[in-house]
């Protein structure tokens, strides 16, 4: 039962954001919040997306275009075979296959992390030669967790709704399977 | 009757004494004043909204001879918008754009002017509810819309058959309609006749205007009355819904000199119209459908343009086919401002020649009219007993009352613009309470909410007509001053001066709440059905159609694209379309080109507006970002060659690497 809630709870990757960088600084009182979904980026409104573009431009970064980051067409399937893979499991009902199932979704969300934390380090390091603005020294890779200082932003990058349940859904697979090898 | 006109004289010597003498002790007055309120210590903090906080009112106020209404915070009295409606205004591009010239479009061509009196919020049961502001051009008769949503002039509606449109455009209470009766009557049909056959030939006019759900307005009919100068309105709410008050003076009929010739007749009146009577007048044919030549100018958030439609006729009702439609309640004496408490039960006549404020009762109205207690009748429309329609008079309240506003407790605040002075007065006992001097010669008064059923105030604004010393002297012309007092306890108190645009007449506030959460931040650039806009960059293009060259220009911080132009002509009509793609408050761009003959383009985000130009000589020729947009905006520039009119430039555009040429269409 608990192994079946593990592997449905992962739908919610495909309704809300797993994951947010938000941006702060004194003309964006409201701050500029940028989401992370399973299949597509997004922010607070339509037009965040080419609002953080056009910040990131005077550096010379390049544009976050999200059909051409192929891991937002194919991590949908991977999940799709994960919530496939932990129904399997919850049938087969044995506490090995939930560890299994378990230990496989942690190797995958560290390299999940790890992709993440490429391409932080791609925007934040591939600049244009011919940036409008250059800042001998300045790092400007987002954090991957955590609040960071990026020149006059202050960058805060945490796990958001459907992250914290797709962490909650590992822990449930745990749960299923020291229950299972108790009983 | 002698000895009448002998009193008389020496009322107004009076008057004039004690004005002279109030304007001569002006300085001193002025000085003591403002020491005395800023050693009370709170009133600093009364008005002080600190840095990024918000004020709790908006205020609109007419701009008066500027043409246009300015937006203050209240109760700082911060300037925070001024909206172009009735005159150009070459800061927005207002009248200058393609796209807004069509709004001033009236039967006299495009006015570029007008004279804005009245703003007045839509209202739904009688509260404002923050969807319009309808305010009237006084000069060429016209009404306006602003949508609160974008602080923009919507829509404006030409009135015709008046002569200069001053008791409008007040609301009724459920924004049924708003009015617009004329201050000058005028020959109907406008003739060519001798001014002297005034009261032969000449009528007034009042207009009542349908405002539809989504704020459409057009003329449900206009009523034919004598030709008295129709001053102000207001109109009947609660018990009196369905009635408007229309206060007159010149009802002696006079043409010339009327500072005396108009100023006779001890009582004049307050037309009042049962409009609910109109609409079945109308339903039941009982109008004529008169030729007309007017227009109605609206403009689209979608296709981000106006568009001027002609309309051919007006139904107009004639009183002496329509009883019941209109009486008069005789009133003392040149009543200017006519105001109904928020009961609905009195209708006040702020009879500006006279030593008393008259309020009429609604209830005794309905009786006398019930009871057919006439004075005889003019023009068909009968006129009711003064006696039989009294329901109180305030005695000796000050000298020269202008107008009336209303607390939620039950209190009248009046302006006296001789005595300069606000009086404060109970409602229903008529007894005096307070008053308080203005600095200086108050004309209009505002309390948010004042004209409602539902008065939302704690501060009142008086709009005052002189300035002389209360400010820092600025040469002959100064700012009009307009003083803030808070009202919220038994004394009022005087808590802030500040200037104002043009001549403030009227003003309206509203609590910021029923606006703030409606505001636009930007248009979607989806949504834009401009027919020349870009949607990207790569629809930025340009186009010649035989001598006119259509330039699809994209902005979006910090380039214009194309930016580089090349194979326009001397004697060309190149017309930048140019589209803001940004999506983001706050970031509008501009556009200014050398020698453009009008001014310059403001572009909202996911706007697109047009810049006529003609260049009239050869070169090269820069055109910029007038708004500053980025850290690059002073590198958002562009050139656009111009080669001589028999030249055989080619016809080329780009941006960065990128660069094109096109083919003329014909």
């Amino acid at each position: 039962m608990l192994m079946a809630l593990a592997a449905i709870s992962l739908i919610t990757l495909f309704i809300w954001p797993m994951w947010r960088i938000t941006l702060i600084a004194p003309q964006y009182p409201e701050g500029v919040d940028l989401f992370i979904y399973i299949n597509k980026i997004g922010g607070d409104s339509p037009g965040t997306l080419q609002n953080i573009n056009i910040l990131n431009h005077y550096i010379g970064m390049k544009f976050i275009e999200p059909d051409s980051i192929p891991e937002l067409t194919y991590f949908p399937y991977i999940i799709f075979a994960m919530i496939g893979l932990g129904l399997v499991a919850a049938g087969i009902n044995k506490a090995s296959v939930y560890l299994g199932w378990a230990i496989l979704f942690v190797i995958l969300a560290i390299l999940g992390i790890y992709d993440f934390y490429l391409w932080e380090y791609d925007y934040g390091h591939s600049l244009s030669p011919n940036a409008p603005i250059k800042i001998p020294g300045a790092s400007f890779q987002p954090p991957l967790f955590g609040k960071k200082d990026i020149i006059n932003f202050t960058a805060i990058s945490l796990p958001h709704t459907s992250g914290i349940i797709a962490g909650c859904s590992i822990l449930l697979a745990g749960l299923a399977w020291r229950l299972r090898r108790r009983g | 009757m002698k000895n009448q006109l002998h009193f008389s004289r020496f009322f107004w010597s009076l008057i004039l004494l004690v004005s002279f003498g109030l304007l001569a002790s002006c300085g001193q007055q002025g000085s003591t004043q403002s020491s005395a309120t800023l050693s009370g210590g709170d009133v600093a903090s009364a008005v002080y909204v600190a840095p990024g906080e918000h004020d709790e009112f908006y205020g609109f106020f007419s701009g008066g001879f500027s043409g246009q209404v300015s937006v203050y915070g209240l109760p700082s009295g911060r300037l925070l918008k001024i909206i172009p409606v009735f005159s150009v205004d070459a800061e927005k591009g207002y009248g200058f754009n393609e796209e807004t010239k069509p709004m001033l479009n009236t039967s006299f061509g495009f006015v570029p002017w007008d004279d804005s009196h009245h703003p007045e919020l839509s209202q739904t049961n009688g509260e404002t509810d923050g969807r319009w502001l309808f305010i009237n051009g006084n000069n060429t008769p016209r009404v306006a819309r602003l949508d609160l949503s974008t602080f923009e002039t919507a829509e404006i509606i030409e009135i015709p058959n008046s002569g200069g449109n001053h008791s409008s455009p007040f609301t009724t209470e459920n924004t049924e309609y708003v009015v617009a009766g004329t201050r000058f009557s005028v020959p109907y049909p406008q003739a060519d006749v001798s001014i002297d056959s005034y009261a032969e030939n000449f009528k007034g006019m009042l207009t009542f205007i349908k405002v539809g759900e989504d704020g459409d307005m057009e003329i449900a009919f206009q009523i034919l009355l004598p030709a008295f100068d129709y001053d102000l309105a207001h109109s009947g709410k609660g018990k009196s819904h369905g009635w408007t008050f229309f206060t007159s003076y010149n009802t002696e009929q006079k043409n010339t000199l009327l500072e005396v010739s108009a100023s006779q007749n001890d009582k004049d009146f307050i037309a009042a119209i049962n409009w609910k009577k109109a609409e079945e007048f109308i339903a039941s044919g009982k109008y004529k459908e008169v030729p007309a030549r007017y227009f109605n100018n609206e403009y689209d958030d979608h296709t981000h343009m106006a568009t001027s439609k002609e309309v051919k006729s007006v139904k107009v009702l004639t009183p002496a086919d329509c009883p019941g439609l209109v009486y008069f309640l005789p009133t003392p004496k040149s009543p200017h401002g006519v105001d109904v408490d928020p009961t609905g039960e009195y209708i006040v006549g702020n009879g500006k020649l006279s030593a008393d404020l008259t309020v009429h009762s609604f209830t005794k109205m309905q009786a006398a009219i019930e009871n057919k207690a006439f004075d005889g009748e003019i023009a068909g429309v009968p006129v009711l007993k003064f006696d039989e329609v009294v329901g109180g008079v305030v005695k000796e309240p000050g000298l020269g009352p202008l107008h009336t506003e209303f607390d939620a407790k039950g209190n009248a605040y009046t302006t006296f613009f001789i005595s300069s002075e606000i009086v404060k007065w109970k409602v229903g006992t008529w007894e005096v309470l307070d008053r308080i001097p203005c600095y200086y010669s108050v004309g209009h008064l505002m309390i948010p909410g004042g004209d409602s059923k539902k008065p939302q105030g704690k501060y009142m604004v008086a709009l005052n007509k002189i300035t002389k010393d209360r400010y820092l002297p600025t040469g002959p012309e100064m700012a009009h001053s307009a003083q803030l007092y808070d009202i919220s306890g038994d004394k009022m108190k005087l808590l802030l001066d500040f200037p104002t645009m043009g001549e403030p007449h009227y003003a309206q506030g509203i609590s910021a709440d029923r606006i703030v959460s409606k505001s636009k931040k930007f248009y979607r650039i989806e949504d834009n059905k401009h027919p020349y806009r870009a949607m990207g960059e790569k629809d930025a293009r340009v186009e010649r159609d035989g001598k006119t060259v259509h330039v699809y220009m994209t902005t979006i911080r910090s380039h214009f694209a194309p930016d580089n132009i090349e194979g326009v002509r001397v004697g060309d009509k190149v017309l930048f379309h140019v589209t803001n793609l940004e999506q983001d408050w706050d970031v509008p761009h501009g556009f200014a080109v050398m020698g453009a003959n009008n001014a310059e383009l403001l572009i909202m985000p996911g706007q697109t507006e047009t810049l006529l130009w003609e260049p009239d000589r050869v070169g090269v020729i820069p055109f910029y970002c007038t708004d500053f947009c980025s850290a690059l905006h002073q590198e958002m520039q562009g050139y656009i060659r111009v080669s001589p009119a028999n030249s055989n430039t080619p016809l080329k555009w780009g941006l960065g690497d990128e660069f094109k040429e096109g083919v003329a269409m014909n």
